[in-house]
């Protein structure tokens, strides 16, 4: 009797749920504990809770929203990369008989939250957050196409995190890999509440994904200042572009595969079992037409940085233009026309496996032409080796390797021999950490005097930017060996003896890169505490090109007071060429979008429901989903939505822009 | 959003005319009915016949509501819609064509026995 009743409040939440057996998980809840309470009160020491939620949690400006999302980015990187040391000291101890100090159990969690979260919350939120960040500012507009649209993607990014944060102690996650693959992740093989986390975090933040990739859509097509035709738009706007509309095209396939897996695992349906007509092939099948245009999502982005760093480091216009953004195109067709190179080995035969193998290969030559126009446009250019340019060039020389390995994989008889090896491993981590996260982080360096006032700090920089890159070769330089060798992934005990010093040297390469994240912390916070020192008064500290530099660095609210009128591709490096005049006078009022807390809190609701459905607590699960719609309901009522910046207030932010870029010229 | 607020609705934008939306209206209910009726009566023997013909119908009726509903032609947005139609049906077709392709050779090659039951089933 009471037991129904407990089951009906709690679900499937018992106290063995809460893994106090594991005293990793326990330290690590302590600690999380002891940071969540010192910061919980520090924030209420120092009365930052209204300010936080005025000008943060609830705004629309896309600025803001841009560097929330970083912020969470980095966050979860911390996490992800926590998962990642676990299995290389794993890995490194567990030979000649010893265990290692990871259970199965909980080893197979960690190699699958390591997938989820830097993909899905570090990879993803830290490109959306850039591309918030600066395509407002290079398209010359004031916000994104629908401000309120982008404060709901970022609470629905951010509480699938907070979900996936949620199974480190409160139950578990999945132990199938990262894409969960049937009929493993069905209800038979997974019966616990791992796959079901897993589902219900991607699907809230899907949610977020999609509708960040329609406003910024929007955003481009519509908003351009006067004059940006489409072959007047910076590269890094058309990569954005082909990003999101890859994003809006591939993310709902994801959500339909994650919703057919969870009808098999709720209603007892069977798309993806392996008895009574179901295929699970056709999961992997469906997740793949999703997962390989995800890494162009990454990718494509980071390609537009290093363009915009290019040109302006060399001082030069980006060599040939007109073929990065064909080249940028033909990548965003091919990448839906190759999912298969991902199953080689599933059986499809020779003729389907050397069609995608020649698609695979057909990827290479757009991105080649890609390399060739940065080395043109660095060729007789005036470089200068500031942190983003060096990381470009470290990006540029990392990875063509990741990109041959891609294409040697890409050979269907060599992927039989080495797929789900090591070598795999090593490949992928090798375009993703050469190729999006050093992109990500020359982004950083380059647009943070935009995003906050003052520029990073270069030494500490530099000593990140070294341990990064040697560190990086040193951890999987022997990881590529070990999958030549025929080490299989995902192994969490060894035989072979000789095997161990590769690991071990691999565990030394991954405390390289945490000396590299450690560095690049102590820059953030030794730029912070030095930022009057390190002020960008002019609001172009590099000798930009682009719309972004011709504002204040941090930009006004309203971003420009008067739309730029554009007349050439690097507008603004036009501008300054044409010596013309900023505009003193003259100015209106503002239209603007006000603030709303009604995305934090739809979005809360959404996690509740998804944290109900887990466990099966339905009345929590209904809760949520009638405060969702009773959310949305009551904004939509919301008819307080815009207000205007007087044209005083205008007038004293440039007017003190003015000043500030006079005492500059005359220092 | 902010930067011109007047020129959103003046940007020529198609909206329908009530008779459009009945035309729509209707055409999407005959579309509709025939499907129920074809299954409900049995109308023919053979279930792929009635499958086709359903997946037929839902096709022309996602046509019947892209033109009268969401009032696409090619000119509407300064033909992006048009652009992305175009976009939308490569990418429908390679994901659908693909797949059929893929799965076809994988049962062929993996599944030698529910293959030749389905022969048989033939």
């Amino acid at each position: 009797m009471s037991d129904s009743i407990l089951k009906t409040i709690f679900g499937r939440l018992t106290l063995e749920s809460f893994p106090i057996h594991e005293p990793i998980l326990l330290v690590t809840f302590a600690g999380v504990m002891l940071g969540g309470l010192a910061v919980v009160g520090a924030l209420t020491y120092f009365r930052l809770w209204g300010y936080l939620w005025k000008e943060w949690f609830t705004t629309v400006d896309h600025k803001r929203i841009g560097i929330m999302y970083i912020i969470l980015a980095l966050i979860m990187f911390l996490r992800g990369f926590a998962d990642a040391v676990m299995m290389r000291l794993q890995q490194a101890l567990a030979f000649g008989g010893s265990e290692g100090y990871l259970n199965a159990h909980h080893f197979d969690q960690v190699f699958t939250a390591h997938g989820v979260i830097m993909i899905f919350f570090v990879a993803m939120p830290f490109v959306t957050g850039l591309m918030n960040l600066v395509v407002p500012l290079q398209i010359g507009a004031r916000d994104v196409s629908f401000p309120f649209l982008n404060n709901f993607s970022f609470w629905m990014t951010a509480f699938g995190a907070a979900l996936v944060m949620v199974s480190l102690f409160v139950g578990e996650f999945a132990r199938t890999g990262w894409l969960a693959m049937a009929p493993l992740s069905g209800l038979d093989y997974s019966p616990d509440v791992g796959v079901d986390y897993y589902i219900w975090a991607l699907q809230v933040a899907g949610v977020g994904t999609l509708l960040s990739g329609v406003n910024l859509i929007a955003t481009i097509v519509k908003m351009r200042a006067p004059g940006m035709t489409m072959m007047k738009m910076p590269v890094f706007v058309w990569t954005s572009l082909a990003t999101n509309v890859l994003i809006v095209a591939a993310f709902p396939v994801l959500t339909a595969v994650l919703a057919l897996l969870s009808l098999d695992r709720y209603a007892g349906t069977n798309f993806f079992t392996n008895t009574l007509g179901g295929n699970p092939m056709m999961y992997v099948n469906m997740i793949w037409i999703w997962g390989h245009p995800e890494v162009y999502i990454l990718i494509l982005p980071a390609f537009g940085i290093f363009s915009e760093v290019t040109s302006t480091f060399s001082s030069k216009r980006l060599f040939g233009y007109t073929s990065m953004v064909y080249a940028t195109l033909v990548i965003t067709i091919l990448s839906y026309l190759v999912w298969l190179h991902h199953f080689f080995t599933m059986g499809s035969g020779a003729s389907v496996n050397s069609f995608f193998g020649i698609t695979t290969m057909i990827i290479s030559i757009p991105t080649g032409a890609k390399i060739f126009n940065w080395l043109f446009t660095m060729y007789k250019g005036r470089v200068r080796f500031e942190l983003p340019m060096m990381w470009t060039v470290a990006f540029m020389l990392t990875f063509v390797i990741g990109g041959m390995t891609g294409v040697i994989l890409a050979v269907p008889p060599a992927d039989f021999v080495l797929h789900n090896s090591l070598f795999l491993v090593a490949h992928f981590h090798n375009v993703i950490i050469g190729g999006v996260l050093f992109g990500l982080f020359a982004g950083v360096n380059y647009w943070w005097p935009k995003a906050l006032g003052f520029r990073l700090d270069p030494f500490w920089g530099k000593v990140s930017f070294w341990c990064w890159v040697v560190g990086f070769w040193v951890a999987f330089a022997p990881v590529y060996i070990l999958g030549l060798m025929g080490v299989t992934r995902r192994l969490r005990v060894f035989e072979d003896p000789s095997l161990q010093i590769w690991f071990i040297i691999a565990g030394f390469g991954a405390a390289l890169i945490a000396v590299g994240i450690l560095a690049m912390l102590i820059q953030f916070g030794v730029s912070i505490l030095r930022r009057d020192q390190l002020r960008d008064l002019t609001g172009d500290p590099w000798g930009g090109r682009t719309l972004e530099w011709a504002t204040s660095s941090p930009p006004p609210a309203y971003n420009f007071a008067f739309t730029p009128i554009v007349h050439d591709l690097d507008a603004w490096y036009d501008m300054k060429n044409r010596q013309a005049a900023r505009p003193t006078g003259g100015y209106r009022d503002i239209h603007m979008p006000k603030n709303t807390g009604a995305g934090i809190i739809i979005a809360a609701f959404s996690a509740v429901c998804a944290f109900g459905l887990i466990w099966y607590m339905w009345w929590l699960a209904a809760l949520g989903l009638i405060g969702v719609i009773a959310a949305t309901i009551i904004h939509s009522f919301n008819y307080d939505r815009d207000f205007y910046i007087p044209a005083e207030e205008v007038t004293a932010t440039e007017e003190a822009y003015g000043r500030q870029l006079a005492a500059a010229g005359a220092a | 959003m902010s930067a011109e607020p007047v020129a959103h609705h003046a940007s020529g934008e198609a909206h329908g005319s009530r008779r459009d939306y009945v035309i729509g209206f209707l055409l999407s209910v005959v579309l509709t009915a025939i499907p129920f009726a074809l299954v409900m009566t049995n109308a023919f023997s053979d279930p792929r016949v009635t499958a086709g013909i359903v997946t037929a119908m839902a096709m022309v009726q996602i046509v019947v509501h892209m033109i009268y509903f969401l009032h696409m032609n090619t000119k509407s947005e300064s033909g992006w819609t048009l652009m992305a139609l175009i976009f939308t049906i490569i990418i429908v077709v390679i994901v659908v064509a693909g797949s059929l392709w893929v799965m076809y050779h994988m049962n062929l090659n993996m599944m030698p026995e529910m293959a030749s039951e389905a022969m048989e089933a033939m």
